[in-house]
């Protein structure tokens, strides 16, 4: 029992005692609302005692960092260690202009690199292809060939600096190039470190950036998984991310659940196709998630995430190194929080974001830009955005203890209940034959569905508030500068490409896709014939279009 | 020829959208055109495709396109999609997985709303597939919901009828309670990679083994789709699924089983327009005029019986008619 | 003369999969009383305006928000002249800066609702703008 007789005894009494006063309150002064609740719908009680966590074990549910259950964080020494990494997602335009913004932020302190692609690569389209109309360099850098990658890699410290790249279907293309360029460089394989983000699952669930069905796309993430395991090892294989499946409406908890659910199914397929031991390459999966608006309901997603994993390494996967239990995860705030109205209040609401994931025990960060929401961040923006980020670390002093609202009653009592919650999601998937199965079956697609629609709906009734667009809207604005991207990247990248394939060997680029192709047949590690294709200056597409005839493409199921 | 009748014939679309857009809204005029247009239909074989919500039938009817275009067939699909009771709305949810075809001439994907049509397929079903038989189209598929009412229905305004089940939904039982045993000429097992698939495929063949068709000269034939995820097989199976559905065709044909099925058509078909011709008119007129309110009321009350109504009501019809 | 429905359609253009804000719309054009067509996200403006001819639709709603909008939006709008079905109002949404707005309008587009626009006024728009004839 975590509290003593007379304790919970005592609470009772003041508790009964408290409640009649409660209602003489409420007659005189009725509270502003009829129920309190989270962002995402949850109902929060007016007072927690210790009652709510009574059943609470200290050392088995709470215990201290780096101890299972690693509620409390995986580090002993927490950020008094070391702060999270400030990482910031950026680029832009042309390989040469996200690599001059990438300087920028390293002169400015960032740590580690953070590349956002755009759409036609992401999606697994070269410049030129018509798919790509009006997209090129719009959100991200384009990337058709390792000639752009190399200039994007341009005068950056591969042995030194982590990066880490947002990418998803290509992912096994673009970490290719890195690794090609490392080669070039010089630089041994076991020296680079960084993170693909390689999470197909929640693209089918959430953010719809899909290229081959399910099942293949998972295969293929195997491949990389093993690839890391034994050329690669300071790579994180697969970032596991809730961010976008937040981002797609659900709520926190339907984050945790399916997320953590996508982390078994990956886990799960690495051991029956691969062979490999979990303790093998459990250390290489990292996590990536949202932060919202809600505080508490924030910091509380993060402690139950951490605990949860632990349980499903432990419990279910047997491992046995005790780091192959820490789920350790990236964070960054919530772009569907911030509003085009008012855009400097963004600010504010990064700030909290920021503040619930530091509190929550984030290993890494992003913090949104006031303007990301209107448009690619501009440098001043970005520049306002990492500094939060550095005076919650050296102002604040919120990271001179390590999980500081430990013990709260409302905090554990919340973190338990959203922890129940998500195991009953993950039973659910098992029960249905796990997360493919359930993306087959639209299950969680149709979850956040709803809980997207639901939460329109009360924004629209004023059930829930955002400042500045259902409530204190105002007409007069204070406009900010925009970014634009000029349609002459487009042009230029084009052009590039052109070249590259009048001067490349294409013969040794078809030999390279053939060899592709059949090691996508005899379900062999692509990964080595990707490193070689991409050398023969072989084009993104052009290797996604033999995953396409291979595997099949999947097209958007479309559920509402 | 009425200009816009002659382009529909010429396979315009635009026309040819509009048209079925004024049969849904119930425009006059529409009725008027499709007397015209009637003269130029009847060539088309019809393709009805049926089963539980969520089967795959969408995804089937695309990969029907896509085997049929190989084939140098047009296609013109309609699928129907249920209106929701409450709102009047509907999200017309089929054509999402057709989309890949939108811009080849040769296929015509029309989405329709049931709009709470009285008694089984809406008559918009009907006539919407007359315009595409104008239009032309070798092939037109209609995909329906299979709940209730509606299933039975497609039997008589297609001319084969595909009734798809899954395995490890309860499907056997299903099938034989909504009578889709009477009304299926070939039988997909779809998504037949999942367990339960050749257990089904077994009860299918038992009960069709029991049932009158077994000696009726065509035993529908139960075809395995696997896994839409899988391309090369997906595409050999709804290849072999395009074989049967001509097999199908071909026996119709040759036995002379098309001609009763065109006469069943017929039947369906004045029965639709004598819907739309007497009993619609009549109840219409009588609800805006208050009178059905009336009438009801002195039911209620027992102050006579609704045989005596009806009758009131029909001579004063016939009545009415007759002075005209 | 009976009264019609409305028919919309909501698209996707561009490689972007953010579909919250246009699987939401759906749902509450069904809930308006409107039929609604939804094609999914990846599309091509030659898609979306072949679809919408089919469909014999009133509206087609674009959404967007991957800084495409400025070539796709107007494209939709071309192809759907050609196609001799100019009288199919394009409307769009998603992130779309102020200063592209006019640019839109110029290009057909008759409506923008940016981030925020609650959908009571997206439905309201509609009904007050599309007369299906
Ligand atoms: N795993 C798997 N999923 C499939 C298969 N065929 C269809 N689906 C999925 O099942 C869902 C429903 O497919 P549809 O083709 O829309 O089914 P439908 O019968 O037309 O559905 P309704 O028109 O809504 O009744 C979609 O998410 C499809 O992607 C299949 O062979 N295997
Ligand atoms: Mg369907």
């Amino acid at each position: 029992m975590y509290f003593s007789k007379e304790t919970l005894e005592a609470s009772e009494k003041l508790s009964r005692k408290s409640s009649d006063e409660v209602q003489k309150a409420l007659k005189n002064h009725p509270e502003q609302k009829k129920r309190f609740s989270t962002v995402s719908d949850a109902e929060i009680k007016r007072l927690y005692t210790p009652d709510d966590i009574k059943d609470i074990n200290f050392a088995e549910d709470i215990g201290v960092p780096g101890e299972f259950p690693y509620l409390r964080g995986n580090q002993v020494t927490g950020y008094r260690g070391r702060y999270w990494t400030f990482r910031m997602f950026s680029g832009m335009g042309s390989a040469r202009d996200t690599n001059a913004r990438w300087k920028m932020l390293l002169r400015e302190g960032q740590t580690g690199l953070s590349t956002a692609f755009d759409f036609p690569t992401l999606m697994g389209y070269d410049s030129d292809s018509p798919k790509s109309l009006g997209e090129v360099g719009k959100c991200g850098v384009a990337i058709d060939t390792l000639e752009d990658f190399l200039e994007l890699m341009e005068g950056i410290p591969l042995a030194d600096v982590t990066t880490s790249m947002t990418i998803n279907p290509p992912a096994t293309i673009l970490w290719a190039m890195y690794c090609a360029a490392a080669d070039i460089k010089g630089v041994p394989l076991s020296r680079i470190g960084g993170t693909i983000q390689n999470d197909m699952l929640k693209e089918f669930i959430a953010q719809k950036t899909f290229m081959c069905p399910p099942e293949p796309s998972v295969k293929l993430i195997s491949d990389t998984v093993e690839f890391g395991t034994k050329y690669v090892p300071r790579w994180n294989t697969i970032s596991i991310s809730g961010y976008h499946i937040r981002e797609a409406g659900s709520t926190a908890v339907q984050e945790l659940a399916f997320t953590l659910r996508d982390g078994i199914e990956y886990v799960e397929d690495v051991v029956r196709r691969k062979g490999l031991n979990v303790d093998d390459f459990a250390t290489r999966l990292s996590f990536f998630f949202n932060s919202h608006s809600d505080f508490f309901e924030e910091i509380c997603k993060m402690r139950a995430a951490r605990r949860m994993w632990a349980k499903i390494m432990r419990d279910r996967f047997h491992a046995k190194d005790p780091r192959s239990l820490w789920l350790r995860f990236h964070t960054q705030t919530a772009g569907c929080s911030l509003t085009a109205q008012q855009p400097y209040n963004n600010v504010v609401r990064t700030t909290v974001q920021a503040l619930a994931a530091v509190l929550g025990g984030t290993q890494s960060l992003h913090t949104n830009s006031l303007d990301e929401v209107l448009c690619l961040p501009s440098e001043h923006a970005v520049e306002i955005a990492l500094r939060t980020q550095q005076i919650l670390a050296e102002e604040t002093g919120v990271a001179n203890t390590i999980d500081p609202l430990a013990g709260s009653y409302f905090i554990e009592s919340l973190t338990n209940e959203m922890e129940e919650k998500a195991w009953d999601y993950i039973q659910k998937i098992d029960d249905m034959g796990g997360m493919v199965a359930a993306i087959g079956k639209g299950f969680p697609q149709m979850e956040i569905s709803e809980a997207a629609y639901r939460f329109q709906r009360q924004l629209d009734a004023g059930e829930k508030t955002m400042i500045g667009v259902n409530k204190y809207a105002t007409d007069s604005t204070h406009p900010i500068p925009l970014v634009d991207i000029e349609e002459k990247v487009g042009e230029e990248q084009m052009r590039r490409l052109k070249d590259v394939r009048r001067k490349r060997d294409n013969k040794a680029v078809k030999k390279s896709l053939d060899d592709i192709r059949n090691a996508c047949k005899k379900e062999d590690n692509v990964m080595p014939c990707c490193i070689e294709a991409v050398k023969n200056l072989a084009t993104l597409q052009e290797i996604c279009d033999v995953y396409r005839e291979v595997y099949g493409e999947y097209r958007d199921p479309g559920l509402y | 020829m009425d200009a816009t009748i002659k382009k529909i014939c010429a396979g315009d679309v635009r026309m040819a959208s509009r048209l079925i857009r004024d049969i849904e809204d119930k425009i006059p005029e529409a009725k008027a055109k499709i007397k015209k247009l009637y003269a130029h239909t009847g060539k088309s074989f019809i393709i009805g495709i049926t089963g539980a919500p969520g089967a795959g039938k969408s995804t089937l009817t695309d990969a029907l396109i896509e085997q049929l275009r190989k084939k140098n067939k047009t296609v013109g699909v309609l699928a129907v999609d249920p209106t929701s009771p409450f709102t009047g709305g509907a999200i017309l949810g089929d054509r999402i997985r057709m989309q890949r075809h939108a811009e080849d001439a040769g296929v015509f994907v029309r989405s329709l709303a049931t709009r709470g049509a009285l008694g089984g397929l809406s008559q918009s079903v009907g006539n919407a597939i007359h315009v595409m038989e104008a239009m032309g189209k070798d092939i037109i598929i209609v995909e329906t919901v299979g709940i209730g009412q509606q299933e039975i229905d497609i039997i008589n305004h297609a001319h084969s009828v595909a009734v798809v089940l899954v395995p490890g939904m309860g499907d056997e039982i299903q099938t034989m309670k909504a009578g889709l045993m009477e009304i299926a000429d070939v039988f997909v097992i779809n998504k037949a990679n999942r367990a339960g698939a050749m257990q089904l495929h077994t009860e299918l063949e038992g009960m069709l083994n029991l049932s009158s068709k077994a000696t009726d000269g065509w035993k529908p034939p139960v075809v395995m789709v696997g896994d839409a995820f899988e391309p090369q097989t997906f595409a050999a199976d709804t290849a072999a699924l395009t074989n049967k559905i001509e097999e199908h065709q071909l026996y119709l044909q040759e036995s002379g089983k098309l001609t009763e099925r065109m006469h069943r058509k017929a039947m369906t078909e004045i029965h639709d327009a004598l819907r739309d011709s007497l009993f619609e008119p009549i109840v219409n007129s009588l609800t805006t005029s208050g009178e059905m309110k009336r009438f009801a009321e002195k039911i209620k009350n027992r102050k006579t019986d609704p045989y005596t109504v009806a009758e009131e009501i029909a001579q004063r019809f016939f009545k009415h008619q007759e002075e005209k | 003369m009976p009264e019609r429905t409305i028919r919309v359609m909501v698209a996707k253009p561009g490689l972007d999969g953010h579909d919250r804000g246009a699987r939401i719309l759906a749902r509450c054009f069904r809930d308006a009383g409107f039929e609604v067509v939804y094609t999914g996200c990846h599309q091509t403006p030659e898609q979306i305006a072949a679809a919408a001819v089919q469909e014999d639709v009133d509206l087609v709603g674009l959404s967007c928000l991957s800084g495409a909008h400025r070539a796709l939006f107007p494209r939709v709008v071309e192809l759907l002249r050609e196609k001799g079905a100019a009288d199919i109002t394009v409307i769009g949404g998603g992130i779309i800066p102020e200063q592209d707005i006019p640019l839109l309008r110029e290009a057909g587009i008759k409506a923008v609702f940016t981030p925020g626009a609650s959908l009571e006024s997206i439905v309201e728009w509609i009904n007050s703008n599309i007369k299906p004839h």
